[in-house]
This record gives structure tokens, sequence and C-alpha cells, in this order.
């Protein structure tokens, strides 16, 4: 008998330790990459476009310095304007067969080229912002860089496989011309051109994105999710701990009472785009609290789905309250609602800490609720009065919004691994605080 | 303060008692002072169990009594009867009178609150809030609307020293409580009562979760105290009764089997089961 305990009781252990060990490996599966590929929107190599735009549409930088390094850039792209100029005069001189044979062809190379370098020189200046620059990121750059030297097509020889895609050499329809030195001098200058260089950009956070998050940062995003994040506290914070006092201090169990935790924990359990649209039917179109979308209905809806957890953690914590300190509170001739506000509230504190942190988290991410109530995906950051009536970007909602609906998806992954990063940083941040309070708290109440 | 206290003591009871109280009061009066706390076939019920039956005594104003008795006999709920703490134990009722200087502390226009604060207690376990040895002491007159932190401080170390605690703690007031021994902690819930200043102090087993050591210091200020206070203490110990009571009220099955001075009790009790039961052969 006592070999088996033994046995089982190692078993366990080992079991016990497996599972936690597995669990480990999960969360550093989820958040290596998370952390690696979000950290790309902060640190990257930015090549002198993204100096230029930071100098031009934020005005930060050294404008002499960077006004010599754009001269520099423009004096290595200049060979290849000069090449582009001596193919079209080439092409006039052509025939009209031969000259349509590469009209289409060198359209399709300038605007290649203009994605690559940015618009050519002494022009119009587009009206997009996304046109009025090359590209800001080195890695990008090599991607462009890809696209002028290569056309993809597709190879449907074998008729039993799918269309394969197939790199075709741009130089290749231009070979015998003007233009054929073009792509050799491109590929080995490029880094004369755009002058990359490491960079740590911090205004990822604090920047607002300029023209829908091809460049730019998420500011608009973090702060909406911080107002919808502590507009949500504000709301279920005191309704979730005047509950559970009354439930633990104030009534007696009765049928009512069970039947109203019951309530609770269905609440707890509803799924959460059901809270959105009931938030959108309840706070906007009925009660009108906003005309459309705000982040003040958006709070309330999310106040209303974190409730049924603080509501559950104050009340563990109230009746964890030794009953002890109740009488010796009331022998002393406390009122009840002084016992509760100066000794049993104080002493719950650490466990009504843990609940709130757990449903900022929970808030901060919700994606669900905001869609119908408070998330669009683009707008400008929010003044603090302006909460009341406005619409927010939320960065739960523009991650799935980039990844899924953004015209540049592909374009701009650094942008929705950073959002992702900044979410859970954001989270891990309000977490750590509040532990670090509840760790003060606790250290207080102990002595 | 003692002007606010004064407003609040007259609040509670306004109502002249019956003419029972006299008759208590009498009966305290064989044996000593003039009864400050008198119970008139004072019952208690938990649902349908009477745990208390019909005791009529008087407590004697400026004395220690002691309540004993076995396990479950009733003792303890009756003190807890005397600041109406069963009040928070629900289906817990009375039936009968328990005066206080003459009124009558279940009549329906009794403010318990303030009640609570005339009459102080001390519980079995020492009990003190998870707060600052000052915070603790300060904790009933704060109630009682003191806001000056030094009629405040004037208060605690007052409170502190009648307590014997002071000399112990005054370096360290804002340390938390809970850093204190058992017996510091049983002592700093004393000073905690008499900061409320109140004129009955219950004390239910003070000292029943302390050391030996702890135990003598109690028992020493609980002497120091009999004067200024009127203590009811409840406890398990026939020689702490012995030592530290000037009456002792002997409980049996929730019936009050004798009351009379200490002396008379364990030298010359008047009744079998209390002599059984002080020689120790049940209980």
């Amino acid at each position: 008998m006592t070999g088996t305990r033994k046995i089982l009781d190692r078993y366990f252990t080992a079991i016990g330790a497996v599972s936690i060990l597995l669990m480990a490996v999960a969360l550093v599966a989820l958040l290596a990459p998370i952390a690696f590929r979000g950290v790309q929107a902060f640190v990257f190599r930015g090549t002198v476009e993204h100096r230029l735009l930071q100098l031009e549409k934020l005005e930060r930088g050294n404008r002499m310095r960077i006004e010599d390094e754009v001269g520099a850039a423009a004096e290595a792209r200049q060979p290849v304007y000069a090449m582009l100029d001596a193919f079209a005069a080439e092409l006039g001189d052509m025939g009209f067969v031969e000259r349509r044979k590469y009209q289409e062809a060198l359209e399709e190379l300038e605007d290649a080229l203009s994605r690559l370098l940015g618009p050519r020189p002494g022009g119009v200046r587009p009206a997009l912002v996304r046109d009025q620059y090359g590209q800001t990121r080195w890695d990008r750059a090599r991607a462009a860089l890809h696209e002028v030297l290569y056309v993809q097509e597709y190879d449907y020889s074998d008729p039993t496989r799918m269309g394969q895609a197939v790199d075709v050499p741009r130089q290749a329809d231009f070979a015998g011309t003007s233009l054929e030195p073009l792509f050799p001098y491109i590929e080995e200058n490029l880094e004369s051109m755009l002058r990359p260089r490491w960079t740590f950009y911090w205004g990822f956070v604090t920047d607002t994105a300029i023209d829908a998050h091809i460049f730019g940062g998420i500011w608009a995003e973090v702060l909406g999710t911080i107002y919808l994040t502590l507009g949500a506290m504000l709301f279920a914070v005191p309704m979730g701990v005047i509950a559970a006092i009354y439930l633990v201090e104030y009534t007696k169990e009765n049928r009512l009472v069970a039947l109203l935790r019951v309530c609770i924990s269905t609440l707890a359990g509803v799924p959460s785009i059901v809270f959105g649209l009931f938030g959108l039917a309840f706070f906007v179109n009925t009660l009108h609290v906003s005309e459309s979308k705000s982040v003040l209905a958006g709070s309330l809806t999310l106040a209303l789905l974190v409730l049924p957890t603080i509501i559950r953690a104050s009340e563990e914590a109230i009746r964890a309250v030794p009953d002890t300190y109740r009488e010796a509170s009331l022998g002393l001739g406390a009122s009840r609602w002084r016992t509760v506000s100066t000794v049993i509230l104080p002493a719950a504190l650490p466990g009504i800490l843990t609940g709130i942190v757990i449903s900022m988290g929970r808030a901060a991410g919700e994606t669900a609720p905001i869609i119908f109530t408070a998330a669009v995906s683009v707008g400008k950051p929010l003044g603090l009065w302006d909460t009341l009536s406005e619409a927010t970007p939320a960065l739960p909602w523009n991650i799935y919004n980039l990844c899924t609906e953004h015209e540049a998806a592909e374009a701009i992954r650094h942008v929705q691994f950073g959002m992702v990063f900044t979410l859970v940083g954001l989270v891990l941040l309000l977490n750590v605080s509040a532990i670090v309070l509840r760790a003060r708290v606790s250290k207080r109440l102990k002595g | 303060m003692t002007e606010e206290l004064l407003v609040n003591r007259t609040r509670v009871g306004n109502r002249p008692a019956g003419a029972g109280a006299a008759g208590a009061g009498a009966a305290a009066g064989d044996d000593g002072g003039p009864a400050h706390v008198a119970t008139e076939a004072f019952s208690v019920f938990y649902g349908k169990h009477e745990a208390v039956v019909k005791v009529s005594m008087g407590i004697p104003k400026g004395q220690v009594t002691a309540i004993i008795g076995p396990s479950g006999c009733g003792k303890s709920t009756l003190l807890r009867a005397i600041n109406r703490m069963n009040d928070l134990i629900p289906q817990c009722t009375t039936a009968g009178a328990m005066m206080l200087d003459g009124y009558n502390i279940y009549a329906p226009d009794v403010d318990v609150v303030a009640l609570r604060q005339r009459v102080g207690m001390v519980f079995q376990k020492p009990n003190p809030f998870p707060k600052s040895i000052f915070d603790n002491v300060a904790f009933g007159p704060r109630l009682q609307g003191v806001r000056g932190r030094r009629a405040l401080a004037e208060v605690v170390e007052t409170s502190l020293e009648r307590a014997a605690l002071w000399d112990e703690v005054k370096h360290r007031l804002h340390r938390n409580a809970l850093g204190l021994s058992g017996g510091q902690q049983q002592r700093l819930c004393i000073a905690r009562a008499l900061a409320v200043q109140p004129e009955v102090l219950l004390m239910d087993e003070p000292t029943s979760a302390l050391d030996p050591r702890s135990t003598t210091r109690i028992e020493n200020l609980i002497g120091e105290l009999r004067t200024k206070y009127t203590i009811v203490i409840v406890t398990h110990n026939m020689q702490q009764a012995a030592r530290v009571s000037d009456y002792t009220a002997f409980l049996y099955e929730g019936e009050l089997v004798e009351f009379g001075a200490t002396t008379g009790i364990f030298t010359h009790p008047k009744k079998r089961q209390t002599e059984d039961y002080i020689t120790g052969r049940f209980g």
C-alpha cells in the first residue's frame, strides 16, 4: 500500500511539473514572436525617407543634417533619373509599334521606382502622404527593390498544377536599351540612395498615425484603450464594490440573494459580442448617452462586462476578512457603515485590487464589446472632453482592422505587431503596477 | 470631549425603567455597592433554544464580577448580551430586561452604537485591527468625533498607560499592531476599549489564548482597573476567578445557580452544584 501511495505521489509531482513546464513553453512560444516582431516597430533600420518624413510632418530632427543627407541621397539617385530621361529620348526616336511595346513596361517600372524612392524630384507633389515618400524602413525597401528588379508572372505550363509564381527579371524587358544598366545600378547603390541607419523610433507609441498607419505611430489607439479601460473601471469599480459590500454585509442569505448570485454568475458567462450588441441597443439607441459610438458608451459596455468579475473578487475578499474585526469594531461602538469603511474595506483591499487588475486586463483587450459602441478604424487622439461624444480608435479593434481590412495589410506588418506588443505591454504594465500596489497594501496590513 | 460623551450617553434608554429595576438593584445592594448592570428574568434564545434562562442578578458598580460555569452554560452569551453583541447573530432573541443604570438596553428606542460606547468589550482572542498601534487605540475616539492630533495623542497615551502597555510601545506607535506579541495585543485591545471611556468593561475569557506571564499581567491590570470601571469577566479558570473578582456568578445550563461575593462562593458555596464545580468534580 505504502509503495503504491509513494508511486502515485511521485507521478502526481511529475505530472504537475510537466504541465507547468508546458505552460511556460507555450507562453514563451506565444510571447517571443510578439516581442521579437513587435520590437521591430520601435527599432529598425530607418532610411533617409524616414528622417525626411519625421522632419516634414512632425518637425523632428536636425533640419540641416537631414537636408544634407537628402542631398547626398539625391546625388546617388541622379543617375537613375538620368537613365530614365535618356530612355525617354530613345523612346521618342522609336517607331509606334516598338514604343507601345516599351510604354507599358516603363510605366510599371516607374511605379515600382516611386514606391521605392518616392516621387521623382521636381514633379507635382502627390496628394496622398503615402505617395510623397519612398520606403522609410530598410526591410520594406528590400521588398520594394525586389519589385523593381523582378516582375511576378504565373507559369501555367503544367496543366495538372496551379499556376506557379515566377520572378522574371525586369531587365530582360529593356535588354539593349539605355535602361539596361539601371537595374544593376540600383541593386548596387540602394544603400547610398536610401542611407539606412539603425533607428530607435520611440514615437511609435506617442505619434499619431500618418495616412492610415502607413507611417507614424499609434498614439490614438493607445490613448483610446487607456480611456476605455479607465472609463470602464470608473463605472465598474464603485458599482462592483458597493454591490459586493451589500451582498456580504447587509443582506441575509435568502432565495432572492441566491438568485442574484446566479444572475451575476450568468452575466460573467455571457459572450462578449452579446455585451457589444446590448451596449449598442441600450446605451446608444435607447439611453442616447451619445449620438453614435463614443468612448462613454464603450466604457459603460465594458463596465458591464467586467462587473461580475469585480463583484465576485470583492465579495470573496470581504468575506475573507475575519469576523473578529467586525466584532471589535462594532464592540467599540462603530456603526455598520463605519465598520465597513474603516475596517473591512481596508482589510479587503488587496483582494479587491486583484479583481480590479484582472478586469483591467480584460477591459483593455476586449474587442467585441467596443465594435458597436466605441471603436473606429481611423481617428485622432481624443481630448478628455471629447470622450463623452466621440468614438475612438482602440488597440484591440485596430489590430484586427489592420490585419484584415487595411489596403496595405502586407506592408504594415510591423505596425500590427507593434500594436500587439504595445497592448500586451500595456496590460502587463497595468498588472505590474496593480501587483506592486497590492503588495504594498498587504505589507501595510501585515505590519 | 467629555460633554460629547455625555450627550451620547443620554441617548441610551431615555425611558425610565420599570419597577423591577429597583428590586434588582436592591438584590445587589445586599452584597455590595449599587447595581450597575442588572438583569431581570433575562433570557437569550438561539432560535427556540434557551441559552440563558431567566437570569436575575445585579452587577455592582466599580467591582469585578466573574461569570463561571462549564462550557456551553451560556456565560459568554450572557456577557455578550450586556452590550448587545448578540444582535449580530441571526435568530437570536431575548426576553426579560437588561438594565444599565436603570434603563432597559433592549428597549426599542435604544441606540446600540451609543450603548456599545458605554459598555466596552475585550474578546477571547486578541483582535487588533491591521492598523498601527496608534490607529487601533484612536479608533474609538475618532468614532466619537475627536479629530485634533493632540487630543488623539493624549487619549492614546492615557489609554495605553492604563492598559500598562505605554512603556513597551511608546517608541513604535506607528508600527502595525499585528507585530506585537499575543499578550501585548490583548492589552492593546483593552487600551482600545478604554479609549472609548466606557463605564462597563466586558471581558470574554481574555487570557485563554495567552501564556502564563501575559495572563498574570492582564490579571494585575484588571486589579488596577477595578475602581474606575465595572468589569465583568467570563473565565474558565477557577483560580483566575478567585484571584481577580469581587463577585462571582455561577451559571449552569443557562441558569444562574449562585451569585455572591467571591470569597463566599469559593469558601462556603450555598449550592451543591457550585461546590461540585468549584472543587472540580465536574465541568
